[in-house]
């Protein structure tokens, strides 16, 4: 094994690259997860935006215009999800299940004739000045414009659940949809404006898989990344900065075990690449380990139905 | 204005009768579904339900899949659904499955070549146990520290699916086998292989299995005090506390018999129809074992029947990838529109549809 092969910059670089999708899905989520809403089909959401991304993108010719499509098909196919916990009133965990196995079957039978095509990727952005800078240039400021585009998402989401009066409106509907309800606010509508925003993100989260990550498009692809998401945001126990923070270290452990494998570390590649899931649980196992900082922050209502008897 | 209105009582004709529906919305919809991709709906939908078991042809050599495949869905959808029932979401079966097996496998190759009848028992409860302590990893999580059991067990997939990998190629890999993955076939030894008890029915140990769990599940749900509890925690998880029923015995007791039943029905299926530990032995039963639970309302005979539908889906989707070059993925799409519409058409179980003004409550 010869470590002197990774090279820290681009590490960092890849770091980046590896976590903007995790990122993107876990963002939404946590937007869903704080109107109250448990959505358990991020990964069925983000493989259809990953095929619809990557089909679109093969069609077009356009990897912009297959990213604001996979945005779009993740949001229609999370509107099933949001139809049948919102309004049919079933059970979130069962639905979001449910969601995850017709994503998957979709997106195969969808991607079946494009396996095995390349497509066009997004350029590196030629950012003047800083994208020159020695070292920290090649790092942090020459990448294609979704690595900012979900950096600028968080802080975004951190702003709106933060100051503005829809944020509280949402954060309310999620602590006691009940009250927001007597105090006239319509849950329903809100929840669902919150499930697609969700879809959405996991769709672009999705298409950066196939069409930057990898990128091709292979059956299962996402292999088990909505459910890092999910993980993600528990950890971040519902708070923005830390979404940013788990991703960029899960992508850091992803990446890592990848360089040791390319570095030639021949036994137990299967013991590297079981690694993030391995650390996935024992950092829940901290998280919820510490009562004071984990659980207590999750929005009163996740995951409960609501029906307005008056 | 259509509204919904919470009926006093679940509808015990809905509750019978909403699996039907969802069935038949499926069908309407697969029935779409394939003629968007270019095949003729009812040629489709007839080879999926009706082929398998009554074409002159190919019937002889599909009926007996049908409990093959119906075998390991129910055991491991009835471990499930008493989870379900209790609130404990263990959607990690596939892993526990590939670990049972891995871990029976393993004790039956450790005395191969040896002859004799306790080495299959032997590996029975070897696979049971592995399943037990893969399910145990996410309950003891749960009890000890409350972690989310569904993002544990489901996590414990992935490393299962590599633990797979890497001994499929390593210490079980057969020593005979030229270098190539896989272990010996140990449905070709005798002391090991789990062969059909009646010749052409498909019927394997494994089967019996399942049908006697769901027996034992019946029994426990509607006769016994742990069956009770069960269900009290998860109708009434506060009225469960007062009443003493402990929660972290319920978490431990519902996840490992999930566990070993998953074990058990990995095992089966490594000695008789897979034979061999490979690295793509994981074959999705445990997520479908999902559908199967709900489809049969959580409900030992419900689930019987529910794991008889998938098995023939599962035929018929291979019979029709065969004759009318259906794509695999239009099953698997299939199957999870089944469950979607069954979430969906529930409601009527337990609310009353209304048309009309609302009442001003009093």
């Amino acid at each position: 094994m010869d470590l002197s092969n990774i090279n820290p910059i681009l590490l960092v670089a890849s770091i980046m690259i590896s976590a903007t999708p995790i990122l993107l899905a876990a963002i939404g989520e946590m937007v869903v997860e704080k109107s109250g809403v448990l959505n358990l089909g991020v990964e069925g959401m983000m493989i259809t935006g990953a095929v619809i991304g990557f089909v679109v993108a093969i069609n077009t010719g356009s990897p912009v215009f297959g990213f604001a499509i996979a945005a779009v098909a993740g949001a229609v196919i999370s509107l099933s999800f949001g139809v049948l916990t919102q309004i049919f009133l079933s059970n979130q965990v069962a639905t979001g299940l449910g969601l995850t196995l017709v994503g998957l079957g979709l997106s195969s039978l969808i991607g079946k004739p494009y396996e095995g095509m390349k497509t066009e990727t997004l350029p590196k952005l030629d950012i003047p000045i800083l994208g020159d800078l020695p070292v920290v240039g090649q790092m942090l400021f020459s990448h294609d414009i979704m690595v900012y585009l979900s950096l600028l998402l968080v802080l975004a989401v951190w702003a709106f659940l933060k100051y503005t009066r829809f944020g509280l409106i949402l954060r309310a509907v999620g602590e006691s949809h009940d009250s927001a309800h007597a105090l006239g606010y319509k849950v329903i509508r809100v929840r669902m404006a919150a499930i697609m925003f969700g879809g959405a993100c996991a769709g672009l989260g999705g298409a950066y898989l196939s069409l930057v990550r990898v990128p091709q498009w292979t059956e299962g692809m996402t292999a088990g990344a909505g459910w890092i998401a999910l993980a993600i945001v528990v950890f971040a126990s519902w708070r923005a900065g830390r979404v940013l923070v788990g991703a960029y270290l899960f992508g850091g452990i992803t990446v890592l075990q990848l360089n040791l494998q390319a570095a030639g570390m021949t036994w137990g590649v299967q013991y590297l690449s079981m690694s993030p899931y391995v650390i996935t649980i024992l950092v829940l196992v901290l998280i919820s380990s510490n009562r004071k900082k984990g659980s207590h922050n999750a929005p009163a209502n996740l995951g409960q139905t609501f029906h307005a008897t008056r | 204005m259509i509204r919904l209105e919470k009926r006093p009582q679940p509808s015990k004709m809905w509750i019978y009768m909403t699996p039907v529906l969802a069935v038949l919305l499926t069908m309407l919809f697969g029935g779409i579904m394939f003629m968007v991709i270019g095949t003729s709906p009812i040629e489709a939908i007839r080879t999926i339900f009706w082929d398998p078991l009554f074409h002159p042809q190919f019937a002889a050599f599909s009926r007996p899949q049908l409990l093959v495949k119906a075998g390991p869905l129910i055991l491991i959808a009835i471990g499930l659904s008493i989870g379900f029932r209790a609130g404990i979401w263990n959607i990690g079966a596939e892993g526990q499955y590939i670990i049972g097996a891995i871990c029976g496998a393993g004790v039956g190759l450790a005395l191969y070549p040896m002859e004799s009848a306790l080495i299959l028992p032997l590996m029975i409860i070897a696979g049971a146990l592995g399943g037990w302590a893969w399910a145990m990893i996410p309950a003891i999580l749960k009890v000890k520290f409350g972690t989310n059991e569904i993002l544990v067990s489901l996590m414990l997939v992935y490393v299962a699916e590599n633990i797979l990998a890497s001994v499929s190629s390593g210490v079980l890999r057969n020593p005979e086998g030229m270098g190539f993955p896989g272990s010996r076939n140990l449905a070709q030894w005798s002391s090991s292989q789990n062969l059909e008890l009646f010749a052409g029915s498909g019927m394997h140990l494994g089967v019996l299995t399942a049908f006697i769990a769901v027996i034992l599940a019946y029994v426990l749900l509607t006769r016994h005090i742990q069956g009770y509890n069960i269900r009290l925690t998860g109708e009434a998880p506060r009225a469960a506390r007062f009443a003493g029923v402990s929660p972290a015995r319920t978490v431990l007791f519902c996840l490992g018999l999930a566990g070993v039943l998953a074990g058990m029905a990995g095992l089966f299926e490594v000695t008789g129809p897979a034979g061999q530990i490979t690295i793509d032995f994981g074959s999705g039963y445990g997520f479908t074992a999902i559908i199967v639970a709900f489809l049969g309302r959580l409900h030992p005979v419900g689930i019987l029947l529910a794991g008889l539908l998938m098995a023939l889906t599962y035929i018929g989707g291979e019979l029709a990838q065969l004759m009318l070059g259906v794509p695999g993925a239009s099953i698997q799409l299939f199957q999870g529109m089944l469950l979607f519409f069954l979430l969906g058409v529930d409601v009527l179980t337990n609310f009353r549809i209304r048309v009309g003004k609302a009442e001003v409550a009093a």
